[in-house]
């Protein structure tokens, strides 16, 4: 099973092929490059039962990643849990809700870790010895922890006046942190630059092709975790898009090769209304999607213009989702639900998913009664500053029961008294 | 040096023969590579060919155009 299936980068456009490189737009046509695969070579060979037997990690599902043969970036990572939401369920009145809490994901605490040890792994591959990415969070902490990890050099770059939590939480792994004087697009720009001169696999930017293929492993997992079948509806924050196509990818690949039923999946996709290009176009009912400044406290979903925006509304439609989008004050709402009904502090992308969630089931455009997946993709323990106002603050008494004993009182507490 | 972006049309910009008035004003090439309009908004794919200063110049005046919007093709995958 080590023979690579991967058969070459394609122009999601123009369907011009290129080879295995470190690339990602299409001289032609300047549309972007997808891995793509000969399926065919794996029928009757990737079966349940291999899948079953491997350890439990994304890698599980390795032929159906851009690498060749093993990881040498990540091989822990992936295969969060799939929670069965009963508590919300009763909130909510619906039928049948799952978490797949990436909130937990090894080692970083979000589903990048997935992205990142793919797009590692391949600039391995390739002959790159350092790595780097442009980020304002999740991602420049994935890429410094798992380069770490490797013994790859790493470089993250970032606005300058970026928050101190964010910063350390990529600073601790020894990465090397450059603050960009400037805004959030002013570091993009020269990150591209940075990436043609110095030679360096910039995960998303040159290698961007393999790191969004590792979005896959998500709903491997989940159907894997559902017993084998795909969900009939799943919900998942949108940024870029790029993770609501690769769920529809992998639930089509294995119907394709045979490991679940056609369950006709609905794809859905959740946004901040602070920054919804993608959702808007969705519920306008064009493909076009208009450019906006994003304005919300869902950070890691606040991509103005989205790259991946034409194809996520694709997805959307063809598969018979629907999109959506909430305030910042419904993000924080949700992300308390979520935590207060499940125990899962999601990050705020995660109260985006859920609140977008609440409000297609009140509109009717997620049923009731059938299955819904809901994907948390990050922890709230690194965006605190936007529950911090949201949650009740300690009561403070002397170290006496008698104090106690009224505050149990007033809080209606029986003792066994 | 040469730049690729994406320049994004807003309906009162889409009507107007700014790409035209980019090469007029600076002396840079262009090439239209890819392009689509409608629903009162165009997209197209360019690249901006010339000496590194006035290339440079010339994506600032871009950006500074009203209901225009300037993607470098290389960065307009970035996300996180």
């Amino acid at each position: 099973m080590s023979e690579t299936i991967v058969r070459a980068l394609k122009c999601r456009e123009c369907g011009q092929e290129y080879a295995i490189e470190p690339t990602h737009v299409c001289e032609f046509c300047f549309g972007p490059l997808e891995v793509v695969y000969d399926y065919d070579k794996l029928q009757g060979k990737f079966t349940r039962e291999l899948i079953e037997s491997r350890r439990q990690n994304m890698w599980r599902y390795k032929e159906l990643l851009p690498i060749d043969g093993e990881p040498s970036v990540g091989a822990q990572n992936g295969f969060t849990p799939l929670v069965r939401a009963k508590n919300l369920e009763k909130v909510l009145g619906v039928s049948e809700l799952y978490i797949k809490n990436d909130s937990v994901c090894y080692p970083t605490l979000s589903f990048k870790d997935r992205v990142v040890s793919v797009a590692l792994s391949k600039a391995v591959e390739f002959g790159f010895t350092t790595v780097a990415c442009a980020s304002t969070g999740n991602l420049a902490g994935s890429v410094a922890a798992n380069a770490a990890a490797a013994g790859l050099e790493s470089y993250v770059f970032i606005p300058h006046d970026l928050e101190q939590g964010k910063v350390l939480g990529a600073g601790i792994f020894g990465t090397k942190i450059i603050g960009i004087q400037g805004k959030y697009d002013d570091v993009n720009r020269l990150c591209s630059e940075v990436a043609g001169k110095y030679g360096w696999a910039f995960v998303n930017v040159n290698v961007r092709p393999f790191y969004a293929e590792g979005s896959k492993s998500l709903g491997y997992e989940v159907m894997e975790q559902l017993g084998w079948k795909a969900p009939k509806h799943i919900v998942v924050p949108m940024a870029s898009g790029s993770l609501c196509t690769k769920v529809d990818k992998s639930i089509k690949e294995f119907i394709k090769l045979g490991l679940i039923e056609d369950a006709g999946t609905a794809v859905y996709g959740a946004q901040a209304t602070g920054c919804s290009p993608i959702s808007k176009s969705v519920k306008d009912g064009t493909d076009m999607i208009h450019p906006v400044h994003a304005d919300t406290i869902a950070k890691s979903l606040a991509i103005g213009n989205p790259a991946d925006g034409f194809y996520a509304n694709r997805v959307i439609r063809d598969s018979g989702g629907f999109a959506e989008d909430i305030s910042d004050a419904e993000v924080i709402a949700a992300m308390k639900l979520l935590a207060e009904t499940e125990g899962i502090f999601a990050e705020t992308a995660g109260g985006v998913t859920l609140g977008c969630a609440m409000k297609m089931i009140e509109s009717g455009k997620l049923p009731r009664d059938e299955s819904i997946v809901l994907c948390i993709t990050g922890n709230g323990l690194k965006t605190q500053e936007a529950v911090v106002d949201a949650i009740e603050k300690p009561r403070i008494i002397a170290a006496s029961l008698k104090e106690f004993d009224l505050l149990a009182a007033a809080d209606g507490v029986l003792n066994k008294d | 040096m040469k730049i690729r972006v994406y320049l994004n049309f807003n309906q009162q910009t889409v009507t107007e023969p700014i790409i035209w008035r980019l090469a007029k004003e600076f002396e840079v090439m262009t090439n239209i590579r890819t392009a689509e309009v409608r629903e009162g908004m165009g997209l197209v794919g360019l690249e901006i060919e010339g000496d590194q200063d006035v290339v440079e110049k010339a994506i600032q005046w871009l950006d500074a155009q009203e209901g225009v919007h300037v993607e470098p093709i290389e960065q307009n995958v970035v996300e996180g």
